[in-house]
């Protein structure tokens, strides 16, 4: 579904080396026929995204994708193409990072990559995946951002599941991606890319990623609306606020653990309690403003983490943690906001584990360091 | 305003422009000119990874190459190149596109990804300017050096032989592989016209003396490579799809001693120099072999 997204997407150079959960997009990439453009089967995935890197300073749309230990390994490009300034769109399908080996989906592997200077996306459903695809060239290869962009999906969950999804025709997807056009396209000019600077020019790099990186909830927002008119259909934005006008408890959580926790709310709120959720999609930037608007009101926020940093805690949680205090929200109005460690390696988050979860948060005092929900099975 | 260098008019857009830091005696240099001179002021785009040839390149903002380049990551040099050919390809624009990388990045780091590159037989021109040792960070061994010769991670002299990337990169059955000298200039220039001539991975080895981690004097560059060549060290010769052989110049008996003795880098209690000249016998045995037993076809000499 990946493959046939970025088929529509007239990209048009990609390294492609296989993974399980991601393999199924490579084969499908290589099975297409394209009018221009050339899928290269590479040795790794560290050469894949080199290959993604010399086609788009060439001028072309570029795509890949991969997951786990393949994300850990194409690292250096990874960090490459975002210093590069190169909008590459990668799948990301989340699987655990091993060893131990484990096939299972969580956060870790992608959510590793944060500082890379790429903008990064986590879809909820099948649909919400190809809708953010498109999103993220438009976003991605607008000149105010020109950065890589990350499309995250749960491998297998998603990955190895089938739904009905609405996918756009080649000529809706030609009206909302025109061919790329790069600034910094290579051709005929003696410069050199990547080249050596001293700190000073090191520092200004720096703060102009961060500029396109502030830039990108507007040049979203506007991309969501142009998705509308040329679509019909409205995607999902960089969060996901439902049931938070008069939440006491909040529960925040991305990916398809966001699925099953609408369920909950939706069951909780027949019953009258005053549960809502949230879930950011945008994870970089990440948008502090919007989720510190999104938890205000509440008394309580736990944060399902599907990922851990060992010596930390939950990574949503220390993003949202950052987002609970001035200037996003006055200070003295942060509510209690706990972490819970769910699903690591892949475990099922229940809807009776986030049950077990709103209760844990409804009786709670006092915020403690985060909690673990381990899966016994 | 006042404008620094050379005006605008009078700059000159070659492979590389003057002005370079490289140090002198430096090969690569020499490299990179006669490149320019054989390409006839073609403007390839240069794929540079980790190595001394980027460094060469200078400090944000200037450029010391006048041509499109890519500092590349260090393993990447012709993954990159493979991305730009085939956009080239796609967009039916005839740029060359060059692989400019030293042995660390070719013999060690790199050797994954050149080898996949010339196993799919990508379209690209890759030079690899040996100068034995990691130049960019100080000298250290890498495959590529010698046996015997002392670097900043083998004080003693490297115990181990050089590896025949040649060898590997001919065994890709890759459409032409041959050795370049900056002591041979005609050779040099039919080679990357003969390269520049054909379709596919292309693969040329030029020995690249450094001074500075040869420990020997810049003047005397040229002289070494000459030696190299003439005693049979570093033999001159091309492979056509990895499987016929023609020599370019046979050893002339000039000692290898004179060669080892001009530099500095040498260990005489670890080079085995009695083995080194076993295995140049050999190599010069197995090379005549092949070149008689599988010549080149009259296409791969055509001009």
């Amino acid at each position: 579904l990946a493959g046939e997204a970025n088929r529509v997407a007239r990209g048009a150079i990609c390294g492609a080396y296989p993974i399980t959960p991601q393999t199924e997009i490579i084969e499908d990439l290589r099975g297409f026929s394209f009018t221009k453009g050339r899928v290269v089967p590479v040795e790794s995935e560290h050469s894949a995204m080199a290959v993604c890197i010399g086609g788009a300073l060439a001028g072309a749309r570029s795509f890949t994708a991969s997951s786990y230990n393949g994300l850990a390994y194409m690292t250096e490009n990874v960090f490459a193409a975002g210093y590069y300034r190169l909008p590459i769109i990668m799948i990301g399908v989340n699987r655990t990072l091993g060893p131990p080996w484990n096939i299972w989906t969580d956060q870790g592997d992608t959510l590793a990559l944060r500082d890379a200077a790429w903008v990064q996306f986590y879809t909820e459903s099948h649909q919400d995946l190809v809708d953010t695809i498109l999103l993220a060239f438009r976003v991605a290869e607008d000149r105010r951002v020109l950065l890589p962009a990350l499309v995250a999906q749960d491998g297998f969950v998603v990955s190895h599941t089938q739904m009905v999804v609405n996918l756009p025709t080649q000529e809706q997807v030609d009206r909302y991606l025109p061919p790329l056009d790069l600034p910094h396209r290579l051709r005929g000019k003696g410069v050199t890319v990547g080249g050596m600077t001293f700190p000073h020019d090191t520092e200004v790099h720096r703060r102009e990623i961060q500029a396109a990186m502030e830039r990108v909830p507007e040049v979203l927002a506007e991309a969501i609306d142009e998705f509308e008119k040329v679509f019909e259909r409205r995607p999902h934005g960089l969060l996901s606020a439902e049931y938070v006008e008069d939440a006491e408890t909040i529960i925040v959580a991305c990916n398809t653990m966001a699925r099953t926790l609408r369920n909950v709310v939706k069951r909780r709120r027949e019953h009258s309690e005053r549960v809502g959720l949230v879930k950011p999609k945008l994870f970089r930037p990440f948008p502090r403003a919007a989720i510190a608007q999104a938890l205000a009101r509440a008394k309580r926020v736990g944060v399902l983490d599907r990922n851990h940093s060992p010596g930390s805690g939950g990574i949503f949680w220390q993003e949202i943690a950052a987002s609970l205090r001035a200037p996003w929200l006055p200070s003295g109005q942060a509510p209690l906001l706990q972490d819970y460690l769910v699903g690591l390696g892949g475990g099922d988050v229940t809807p009776e584990l986030i049950d077990e979860i709103i209760e844990d948060l409804r009786v709670r005092k006092a915020a403690e360091e985060p909690v673990w929900k381990e899966v016994l099975a | 305003m006042t404008t620094l260098g050379l005006p605008p008019e009078a700059r000159c857009d070659g492979i590389l422009r003057p002005g370079n830091t490289n140090c002198a005696g430096c090969g690569m240099s020499i490299g990179l000119q006669w490149l320019e001179q054989a390409l006839e002021h073609e403007r390839p785009t240069l794929c540079i990874p980790a190595c001394c040839g980027i460094v060469t390149a200078g400090a944000f903002p200037t450029s010391a190459y006048g041509v499109p380049t890519i500092a590349t990551t260090f393993a990447s040099s012709a993954a990159v190149g493979t991305g730009v050919s085939a956009v080239r390809a796609i967009n039916d624009e005839s740029d060359l596109t060059v692989c400019w990388a030293g042995d660390g990045g070719t013999y060690d780091i790199g050797i994954a990804t050149v080898s996949a590159a010339a196993e799919r037989n990508e379209n690209l021109i890759y030079i690899c300017y040996d100068n034995e040792i990691y130049g960019n960070t100080g000298g250290q061994r890498s495959s590529a050096t010698p046996q015997g010769a002392k670097t900043s991670t083998t004080t003693r002299g490297k115990a181990e032989t050089k590896k025949d990337i040649l060898a590997i990169m001919a065994a890709h059955r890759i459409p032409y592989a041959a050795t370049l000298s900056v002591a041979h200039r005609d050779d040099f220039m039919r080679k990357v016209k003969t390269a520049r001539r054909m379709h596919g991975f292309r693969f040329l080895l030029l020995l690249s003396p450094c001074p500075t981690g040869w420990k020997s004097e810049p003047e005397e560059s040229v002289d070494l490579i000459a030696m190299a060549v003439r005693s049979g060290l570093f033999p001159l010769y091309e492979v056509f799809d990895g499987r016929r052989f023609r020599l370019n110049a046979r050893p002339d008996g000039t000692p290898v001693e004179e060669y080892i003795k001009r530099q500095r880098r040498y260990r005489s209690e670890t080079l085995d120099v009695s083995a080194l000249k076993d295995e140049i016998r050999e190599q010069w045995a197995y090379l005549e072999a092949m070149s008689r037993a599988f010549p080149p076809s009259p296409g791969d000499l055509r001009e």
